[in-house]
């Protein structure tokens, strides 16, 4: 279908002569039909992109939509690792167990109380601050907010200072230490630059509005991590903060972070 | 001011060219290090995803304070008004050059990508005190650059002393720069502390002294050119204030982070538990560093005494270099606190002490900064006028009727 349209584009681009040459009038009212046919095929989308959030890959992210998660602790089990080892695979990271190099972009953090004893694990990923300390310190713009809320690194243009590393308060970034091979497709990442966890920004850009860790845990039953738009007072998401209430880590640094915990 | 000439060295003893040489090599193998270090990635470094800046960083940071420290001499010229300074301010802007460009070349050869240069150079976050720092270390460049063509100029000399106020100016709001690079990282227990930038200031007195002193020291030496006593006396003073100053700073920042209950821990690692990095600042900041450099300045029997000097700066750049140490690479090996109060682990090592252990490539890159600061020195005393024919206390003294 784009092609076809792209065609009629070009031909109505071309100098009039050429059209003339090449548009007999059987051809115009063939055009015509496509056109009013696009207009048709098209609009039911506009009208999609409008409820489910799912963006053309043509048009900017708004600040409409703040995507976040939410992630219920007391769903979490400690011997559970099944998000961890689904964002390794959604973005062929597979850290080799002990390096100290190797990017993690979630892993499983157990938190004891050491006056009682009382332990808890969960996940822990980059928590997609609105204020974000990375944003602010690298000196080159390459991490960056979208405007929904994803922290993202622009890979074209991180030099590597790693000062992103030093300002996040959660660890949350790891720095490609050596030669990547077998990179995935759409999770770039090279040799030298910093990553960190995306929010799965490719399933978000493609309108599937989940992250694998979510998916995973859902698989497994335990529903502990919940995706969906912080802006939206109908989302699953909203509706469990609004009703149980969350908390940051780290809530005393005022980033207001798009990754929010229930049960710590 | 008419009985100071000033004139190169002659570049064509065995001497000259054994230096030449030498920190030309080391300069080599510190830029093959980086090279490798580039083509393989930091998996051959120490560093990691938990001590993420390292030895060069170390030895950037510090010569990058030391630069502006250097310049120092220059200052109390120009700005205060010391003219039996004056003699020593064209080499204090030379070395202030030199450190600079030795601190960048480790700092830049160090990155993931420093290919990538032209990024940095040309699209800037101005939220960043890191891009700050870019056109403050450019900036130093050219002000410096203009105001040691202006007194070396003849014609230009009358500008010099104004030129002399906004370096000054400039290299006080550098270090200051530098030091908020740590002072603003407000999650990392070591640091977010205000006092981290005036505290960069005064370490880079006394880091730029030191090395202005054997550089001077050297430089009269190996030329056989007089210098006298008055002038080191005059230095070496100045040197135990700075001292002295370090300390009194390094004093308030633990007590005043040992008053706050929060800090307790990051405290008694650095100060107690630290392994290494305690050793370090007890044995390498505060002793070889403080204590001992301090003795030697004010003891009576070592006031004259050259070789005193030398060792008392070399103790003074030994024991900065551990400070920067502990201060960079001890602050983040405290593990962060995501949750105050708790113990947490995690496979990424959250809430574990991480040692770290300096790889071979990283060593000779730092060392290559100092090479290239003094190769600079080297070549620019060699090329231009930047050192008075004699600095004996006769010559002195009549600057000083």
């Amino acid at each position: 279908m784009n092609k076809v349209v792209t065609k009629a584009y070009q031909l109505l681009r071309q100098p009039k002569a050429k059209v003339e040459q090449e548009i007999d009038q059987s051809k115009r009212s063939f055009v015509g039909g496509l056109v009013g046919a696009s207009g048709l095929a098209i609009a039911p989308g506009v009208m999609l992109y409008e409820t489910a959030s799912a963006k053309p890959a043509d048009q900017p992210v708004t600040n409409a939509v703040r995507w976040g998660m939410l992630v219920n602790v007391n769903q979490c089990t400690e011997d559970c690792n099944a998000c961890v080892t689904a964002c390794n695979d959604e973005h062929g990271l597979w850290p080799e167990e002990g390096s100290t190099t190797d990017s993690q972009w979630i892993r499983k953090l157990t938190v004891k109380d050491p006056t009682t004893n009382h332990s808890k694990s969960f996940p822990v990923m980059c928590q997609h601050c609105e204020h974000p300390p990375c944003v602010d310190v690298c000196p080159t713009r390459a991490s960056f907010k979208r405007e929904d809320g994803i922290v993202l690194v622009n890979m074209h243009t991180c030099i590597g200072c790693r000062y992103c590393m030093m300002a996040c308060p959660y660890k949350a970034r790891s720095f490609v230490h050596e030669v990547l091979e077998n990179q995935l497709p759409s999770t770039p990442r090279g040799k030298g630059c910093v990553d960190s966890c995306n929010m799965c920004v490719h399933k978000v850009d493609a309108g599937e509005n989940t992250t694998a860790c979510a998916e995973a845990c859902a698989t497994d039953g335990h529903q502990a991590i919940v995706f969906g738009d912080l802006n939206d007072p109908e989302s699953e998401i909203s509706k469990s903060l609004r009703d149980f209430g969350g908390t940051q880590i780290r809530a005393d640094l005022g980033l207001n972070t798009g990754v929010r915990y229930q049960g710590i | 001011m008419e009985t100071v000439r000033y004139s190169s060295i002659a570049a064509n003893s065995a001497k000259f060219w054994a230096l030449l040489i030498g920190l030309g090599s080391i300069t080599l193998i510190g830029l093959l290090s980086a090279h490798h270090m580039e083509v393989e990635g930091h998996i051959i470094s120490g560093m990691n995803n938990q001590i993420v800046w390292g030895l060069p960083h170390v030895f950037a940071i510090f010569l990058i304070v030391a630069a502006s420290g250097a310049l120092n001499v220059a200052s109390i010229a120009s700005v205060f008004g010391k003219v039996e300074y004056k003699p020593l301010a064209r080499l204090s802007a030379l070395l202030a050059l030199a450190l600079l460009a030795g601190g960048l070349a480790v700092l830049v050869l160090d990155l993931g990508r420093p290919d990538r240069l032209i990024v940095a150079m040309t699209v800037y976050n101005f939220k960043s005190i890191f891009a700050w720092n870019i056109f403050l270390y450019t900036g130093f460049f050219v002000i410096v650059g203009i105001y040691l063509w202006w007194m070396m100029d003849y014609s230009m000399q009358k500008y010099s002393k104004k030129a002399g106020l906004v370096a000054f100016i400039w290299r006080v709001i550098l270090t200051t720069g530098t030091g908020s690079i740590f002072g603003f990282l407000v999650a990392r227990s070591a640091y977010d502390t205000a006092m981290l930038a005036p505290m960069f200031i005064i370490m880079s007195f006394a880091f730029g002294m030191a090395f202005y002193i054997l550089v001077l020291l050297a430089a009269y030496s190996w030329t056989n050119r007089p210098l006298g006593d008055f002038i080191l006396n005059k230095l070496r003073s100045l040197l135990g204030v700075f001292i002295a100053s370090i300390m009194y700073f390094v004093v308030v920042y633990h007590l005043t982070n040992l008053y706050a209950t929060e800090h307790h821990q990051v405290q008694k690692f650095l100060l107690l538990e630290g392994g290494s990095y305690t050793a370090m600042f007890w044995i390498g900041q505060v002793i070889i560093g403080g204590l001992i450099p301090l003795a030697l300045i004010y003891m009576p029997q070592t006031k004259n005494c050259r070789k005193t000097l030398v060792a008392v700066c070399t103790m003074v750049i030994l024991g900065g270099l551990a400070q920067v140490y502990v201060i960079v690479i001890g602050g983040q090996a405290f593990p962060l606190e995501l949750f105050p109060g708790m113990e947490i682990s995690s496979s990424f090592f959250d809430g574990q002490v991480i040692q770290y252990i300096p790889s071979i490539w990283e060593i000779l890159l730092g060392i290559a900064g100092v090479a290239i600061a003094l190769l600079l020195v080297t070549v620019g005393v060699a090329v231009l006028d930047f050192l008075p024919d004699s600095l004996s206390d006769k010559i002195t003294a009549e600057i000083k009727k």
